[in-house]
């Protein structure tokens, strides 16, 4: 293989764009160093009207925003999805696990749900509460200045509630509930769940001049063009470009392997450029991964050498283990209250304007993590699939099913908004078992090898997903509601997702002390090389019932600030 | 506007189709401009826009079949006061969604031909020909799936398939989400639930909740906190 030499050296390589390389962006670029960002797909902007989805109608799309082009439909914005052409992975035999990438600059934060939730001090210290899985080196004493620093940087709406287990942060105002949100309210709390203000990265408030306001289109899986969610382009590196940052934006960039020198410290990477099938590499005194949990393992495990002939910082052989998803499980169901509505816009933020963190003790369950229930609804838009089986409803009042006419059409808009549905999303625990490894049998287009999934749920996340369907259950009741389909039993595994589905993996280079029982020290550096670092989810020790986001860049921001003040000490 | 116009549109240079890639890195390569057949732009790849086009250049059904697509189309949903389903472009949905899910290909191809063998045994009639009273007796039997004779089953399910796609396609248009009353979509200040649908379900805002609340007015004030993270601007 002839590899090209790009002729800058740089201070800082970064792989990967998503939260945890676009925090690493802004803090390092801010702090003077030179830094390359590699990013394995195109350069996006949710401002570009070239590649804007956000206000278009569903019948822009000759598809009417069908999944069958993108995974999450047409106006979704991920370019990517479970499976990519020319980018495969695998399966141990019996096992199952789905991989969700997205290919572009700001990665999966373009599209995610905004639920930017901080981890409380339970979920760093489980073991020592339940026994089970292992405990995080640092606390959330550690780690709260930099929660509130993303909080203040990036925007978050949400409510001061004195939970300890859910702490509150800078918070901006939070739009009222919907309709069909009070009817949960209602029915949640009968059930005795408790039901707060939602928390979501979307300015309901201006918090500076340079990013705009929401304007309540209810689309930020499309990435706001005014910059009111917070994706990693728009919040964080294209800010760090505008403020003078010396930053390198190489896209297109598919990063092969880390390079090391005789003594075996990092030198840089390898990366393809897409575009032309070329080769390249580039030096940096420090190699930050943020590839994602999986492509940073994939990474470290393909990066082989004299020095480091288990792959790179993998003396521990811990590289890829430990890998988990949140669980998932969701119900829909009719509320009858809800038929005939009056039509209003009622499209808000982006997500829900309410939701229920963990509210039970588990001492009293037979399992032993929790997980927060998302509520959805409404009078949303019309897309792909919106007349399927359009008056099915119909049967629950002994009604003919079916039909065609006015009679169709009045059905139609009898039943439009009268749908709740409910989606659990909960911590499962992390098992050595569980992991991803290289497949010697399997290379991408490129030739690089790529990773092989085991992945099982244990009882544990089993018992969880019967007890999120118990509940949703009692709550639809509650609601004057009728639970849409069956409740799935122990053959359909209590209607558990399959992992990966919930798109949380974290896990696959934990952090600890000891380098014999995890890969990354307490700022996210390998335990092996002192000039690489981890800055996604991969460092994750557990993952609590909350969604990553937030957490990944609080420990990136912290993480970041360390190397800056291991360069003034002139340690690399 | 169907395939044979698009092309014709492109041809007179008034497509509303801009010129793909701006200058960002990514296009400073030797990208090709890639022209969309599509009348709309909707922040599609190039990689997208090529298979969009792909799919635009096929012609799927015959004129015949088309015709008799139409004809289904208006029986479930008629027309009305909003528009009917040609003017929802639902004939130019099925037929790009026949290409581009290549499942429903066989399920409406075959489901089309056998519903006409049934109108030429029954009244030697094509579908197309047939009077209104004729197709709803053609119709009838397999519109209800619930009910449905085992010998109808296949015709059923076709018809199911039909009307999904009719429904869909027809209130996700222009004209559809119009007849639905759909109002949203638009650059809007969300301050909650009116207060009459309130009153009409019986629900009110949790007073305990009130202080969270986003007051409309202040949202272009630049926020600013104390330490305990209290907003005080």
């Amino acid at each position: 293989m002839y590899i090209l030499k790009t002729q800058k050296k740089y201070d800082v390589v970064i792989v990967g764009s998503g939260a945890g390389g676009g925090m690493a962006t802004k803090v390092l670029s801010e702090a003077g160093l030179k830094v390359a960002v590699l990013e394995a797909g195109p350069h996006f902007d949710p401002a570009n009207p070239d590649q804007l989805t956000q206000m278009k109608w569903p019948y822009h799309s000759p598809r009417r925003g069908a999944g069958t082009s993108r995974t999450f439909g047409d106006f979704d914005m991920a370019y990517g999805g479970w499976d990519i052409e020319g980018e495969p992975y695998t399966r141990a035999e019996d096992t199952n696990f789905d991989w969700f990438r997205s290919r572009m600059l700001g990665g999966r934060t373009n599209h995610w749900g905004r639920i930017s939730l901080r981890f409380g001090p339970l979920d760093f210290k489980s073991k020592s509460r339940d026994g089970v899985g292992e405990d995080w080196p640092i606390g959330y004493d550690d780690i709260k200045p930099y929660y509130d620093k993303v909080d203040k940087l990036i925007g978050v709406f949400g409510s001061k509630e004195n939970i300890y287990n859910e702490p509150d942060g800078f918070f901006l105002p939070v739009p009222k509930p919907r309709l069909h949100e009070l009817y949960y309210k209602k029915g949640a709390e009968k059930a005795g769940v408790k039901v707060m203000p939602s928390r979501m990265s979307i300015l309901t408030q201006r918090i500076n001049q340079e990013r705009g306001v929401c304007f309540y289109c209810n689309q930020c899986n499309r990435s706001c063009q005014v910059y009111a969610d917070f994706s990693s382009g728009s919040c964080l590196i294209f800010p760090a470009q505008k403020s003078g940052g010396k930053i390198d934006l190489y896209t297109d960039a598919m990063v092969r392997e880390v390079t090391v020198d005789g003594n075996g410290k990092a030198t840089g990477v390898n990366y393809i450029d897409k575009k032309t099938n070329l080769d390249y590499s580039i030096s940096a005194k420090v190699v930050v991964l943020a590839a994602s949990a999986c492509s940073s393992a994939r990474i470290l495990l393909n990066s082989k050498s004299a020095a480091h002939p288990n792959g790179l910082g993998n003396s521990s052989d811990l590289i890829g283990k430990y890998l988990h998803d949140s669980t998932g499980g969701d119900r829909m169901g009719f509320v009858p209250n809800l038929m005939s509505r009056k039509i209003y816009n009622e499209d808000g933020v982006g997500g829900m304007h309410l939701y229920s963190p963990w509210w039970l003790d588990n001492k009293k369950l037979d399992f032993a993590r929790g997980y927060h229930i998302e509520v959805w609804g409404g009078l949303g838009a019309p897309s792909y699939g919106f007349g399927f089986d359009p008056n099915y409803l119909n049967s629950f009042f002994g009604k003919p099913v079916g039909g065609y006419g006015d009679s169709l059409r009045q059905d139609v808009k009898k039943y439009y908004g009268s749908l709740v549905g409910m989606s659990g999303r909960g911590e499962s625990i992390a098992r050595k078992e569980n992991y991803c490894e290289i497949d010697p049998n399997k290379k991408d287009q490129w030739g690089i090898p790529v990773l092989r999934f085991k992945y099982q749920w244990s009882d544990q996340e089993l018992k969880q997903a019967k007890h999120m369907h118990d509940t949703f259950e009692e709550i639809i009741v509650n609601m004057g509601g009728i639970p849409l389909g069956e409740k799935p039993g122990r053959d359909k595994n209590f209607g558990l997702h399959t992992p990966g589905r919930i798109i949380h993996e974290v896990g696959t280079t934990r952090m600890g002390d000891d380098p014999k029982k995890s890969v990354v020290d307490r700022f996210e550096k390998l335990h092996d090389l002192d000039n690489v670092f981890v800055v996604d989810a991969g460092p994750f020790v557990s993952q609590a019932d909350k969604n990553p986001t937030w957490t990944i860049l609080a420990l990136s921001w912290r993480t970041s600030d360390y190397i800056v003040d291991q360069f003034k000490q002139q340690n690399f | 506007m169907n395939r044979r116009d698009s092309i014709k549109y492109i041809a007179t240079g008034t497509l509303a189709s801009g010129v793909l890639l701006t200058g960002c890195d990514w296009a400073e390569k030797e990208e090709a401009v890639v022209k969309s057949l599509w009348k709309y732009k909707y922040g599609r790849t190039p990689k997208e826009i090529e298979y969009d086009n792909h799919l635009l250049s096929q012609q799927f059904f015959s004129q015949e079949e088309m015709a008799m697509i139409i004809q289904l189309g208006h029986f479930i949903l008629p027309a009305n006061e909003v528009g009917n389903i040609e003017k929802a472009e639902v004939p130019d949905f099925i037929e790009f969604m026949a290409k581009d899910f290549p499942d429903f290909q066989e399920p409406l191809k075959e489901g089309l031909t056998a519903l006409n063998q049934r109108a030429l045994t029954e009244f030697n009639l094509s579908f197309v020909k047939a009077e209104k009273k004729q197709k709803q007796q053609l119709i009838d039997p397999i519109a209800y799936p619930d009910t449905v004779t085992e010998e109808f089953l296949q015709q059923s399910e076709f018809f199911t398939l039909m009307r999904n796609l009719v429904v869909t396609g027809y209130f996700t248009s222009e004209v559809g989400l119009k007849d639905l009353g759909y109002q949203g979509n638009q650059p809007n200040v969300w301050d909650g639930v009116p207060n009459d649908i309130l009153d009409e379900h019986q629900m009110e805002y949790d007073p305990k909740w009130t202080a969270h609340f986003l007051d409309i007015e202040k949202r272009n004030d630049v926020a600013q906190w104390d330490d305990q993270g209290n907003l005080i601007s």
